[in-house]
């Protein structure tokens, strides 16, 4: 077990690697640098302070040189500073991803909250109104954008009924009640669509399930149908959902950029965002390579996560 | 081998998806957003660019069916022209990972070796990167408009080709067809586009029809965050976020365009799903 995480982790360095190296090329080679972006409009500036600029901020170097010494950090935990604000982009994340992680795990838990009772009652009830209710389900949460599933959720709850607000963070240290008010239509709408893909797995994996020879047995032994169903099918019927949960984490992370934007959230994805805008190299490099290496530790632990839900499966 | 002609194939495939009810929705949806998108200059009642200020912000009217933006803007004529460019953004870029995506997983599929461990490995760090984020910094770097937003989009798709086209090949290669093809001493590019091809079509053809909807949604998505096409253009995400502002004095400004992107997406994702049925024998039985 302790080999194959190993291997896992060794073989997911190049592929780190390789976005890191994307990711600094195609900053590097967005038209206008952070020194232009941070003068802005000052037409004052003389080109020698901002020769004086760049060379502060190390942008003179050969390309290379900048890559390596930016990696070079990055191996010892540096992630840089912004540009911008002079903190370190380490301690803004640390900051952010407690906010872009509740989202997070908020919009997984609504999504199973609804998605393995509506998979499972489809499966058991096929044909009947829950299955067609549950397809329908499925095909608008795959359909639908998230940021319009928002401003639905915003219209009806927030300016309609006025029971949530429409937008804003209040941290969870500070008031637990208000931080959960104000995450409700957030993780919604990141949940909703998520359980859609979610439904649909999980009716189709229970209806293959529920014909096995293993089920037609715990039938005939004369075990309730409740045990049959929770016991027997559902815990088998996981493993694909397990497999998509992890495979959408990447969406849902990039689900969550948008949804921050929308509901000014401070989290990740909008720290990305602003970074892009205006061309904070190290605060794209460093958001950007974090959550590559939290969508392939995810991927990792849902692997490992089988060997829990199927205890058959076992990692050399 | 059993052998059927193209032509019975493709009616076989017709008659399965004409058997499936959602995928007949779907392709009535699919034809309808099309129909509306292609004849948008002929059918839209008024011009999508044309101001209105005593109009601004109202509800649908006999004068203008879904009612106007916060500038009095016609919002049946824009997003026909919305949905237009939209469909034009995802079938380009589309194609685009398709050609691009697909011609290397063909590529590494065939050849394995070096090329097959380079090209998975570009595949492998292509869908590692954050989908969205690589969309939003493709856009920073090269800014927006139509041929931008389609590499952006493209770029997110070349990963997923590959590996789709990639399982396809090594599924048919070993197939005595293919050794007999090699026998008779045709050559590689002959074996890939003739033989193999057709053969590991079926996939990439359901994963054409997904990423189309995809594609839709990453334009919504881009165009939302303002990184699509300029203003006053109409460009479906932009004018769902542009009516954000006035959601509690006119709902429509946002509500029309995004219910325009839903029903595209919807007719896409049925038509999509009902296209793998067709295609695959084995999920028919399911």
């Amino acid at each position: 077990m302790v080999g194959y995480i190993v291997n896992r982790l060794l073989a997911a360095i190049p592929t780190l690697l390789g976005v890191a190296v994307i990711t600094f090329l195609l900053m590097r080679a967005v038209p206008g640098d952070v020194v232009t972006s941070l003068v802005g409009l000052e037409a004052n500036v003389s080109p020698e302070r901002m020769a004086e600029l760049r060379r502060l901020f190390g942008l003179d170097l050969p390309l290379h040189v900048q890559f390596g010494q930016w990696l070079g950090a990055v191996l010892q935990g540096d992630l840089g500073s912004s540009l911008r604000t002079g903190r370190e982009v380490a301690q803004d994340l640390a900051l952010r991803f407690p906010v872009t992680l509740q989202l997070t795990l908020m919009g997984l838990f609504t999504a199973l909250l609804i998605a393995v009772p509506l998979g499972v009652l489809a499966a058991i009830r096929r044909g009947g109104f829950v299955d067609y209710f549950a397809s329908l389900f499925a095909i608008l949460g795959l359909s639908v954008p998230g940021f319009f599933l928002a401003l639905l959720l915003i219209l009806l709850f927030a300016l309609a009924l006025g029971w949530l607000p429409p937008a804003g963070f209040v941290p969870l240290a500070e008031n637990p009640g208000e931080n959960f008010r104000h995450m409700i239509l957030p993780a919604l709408s990141l949940g909703l669509i998520l359980a859609g893909a979610v439904t649909r797995i999980l009716r189709s994996s229970m209806l293959e399930v529920l014909s096995r020879d293993y089920i037609r047995t715990a039938r005939a032994k004369g075990l309730s149908e409740r045990v049959v169903i929770f016991r027997h099918a559902l815990r088998n019927a996981l493993i694909p959902v397990v497999t998509v949960i992890g495979i959408q984490f990447g969406s849902l992370l990039g689900g969550a950029v948008i949804i921050e934007q929308v509901f000014s959230l401070p989290g990740v994805g909008r720290f990305a965002l602003e970074g892009i805008n205006l061309r904070d190299y190290p605060v794209v490099q460093g958001t950007v390579l974090f959550v590559a290496s939290a969508a392939v530790l995810v991927n990792l632990l849902v692997d490992l996560l089988y060997s829990l839900i199927d205890p058959r499966i076992r990692y050399e | 081998m059993t052998t059927t002609s193209p032509n019975s194939q493709l009616a076989l495939v017709v008659r399965a998806l004409l058997r499936n009810r959602s995928a007949v929705i779907g392709g009535i949806i699919t034809l309808l957003v099309l129909l509306g998108a292609l004849l948008a200059p002929i059918i839209a009642p008024w011009d999508p660019l044309k101001f209105d200020p005593p109009n601004r912000l109202s509800g649908p009217s006999p004068a203008h069916w879904l009612g106007t933006d916060q500038y009095g803007r016609d919002l049946l004529s824009r997003v026909l022209y919305g949905a237009r460019f939209s469909l034009s953004v995802a079938a380009v870029s589309v194609l685009a990972g398709l050609l691009v995506g697909g011609t290397l997983g063909l590529l590494a599929g065939y050849f394995r070796g070096w090329l097959d461990l380079t090209i998975s490995r570009l595949a492998d760090i292509l869908i590692a990167y954050p989908a969205i984020l690589l969309a939003i910094a493709f856009l920073a770097f090269l800014g927006g408009g139509f041929i931008n937003l389609v590499l952006a989009i493209s770029v997110v798709f070349v990963g997923p080709f590959i590996r789709v086209a990639r399982a396809a090949v090594l599924t048919v290669r070993e197939e005595l067809y293919v050794e007999a093809g090699r026998a008779m001493g045709a050559s590689d590019a002959r074996i890939i586009f003739r033989t193999i091809l057709p053969n590991a079509a079926a996939p990439l053809i359901v994963e054409v029809t997904l990423r189309f909807a995809y594609a839709v949604l990453a334009e919504a998505a881009l165009s939302f965050l303002g990184l699509g096409i300029q203003p006053p253009f109409p460009a479906l995400g932009s004018m769902v976020s542009e009516g954000r502002a006035f959601l509690s004095l006119s709902p429509w400004g946002s509500l029309v365009p995004g219910c325009a992107i839903v029903l595209m997406v919807l007719g896409f994702n049925l038509l999509g799903d009902g296209l793998r049925d067709a295609l695959d024998p084995r999920l028919q039985k399911a």
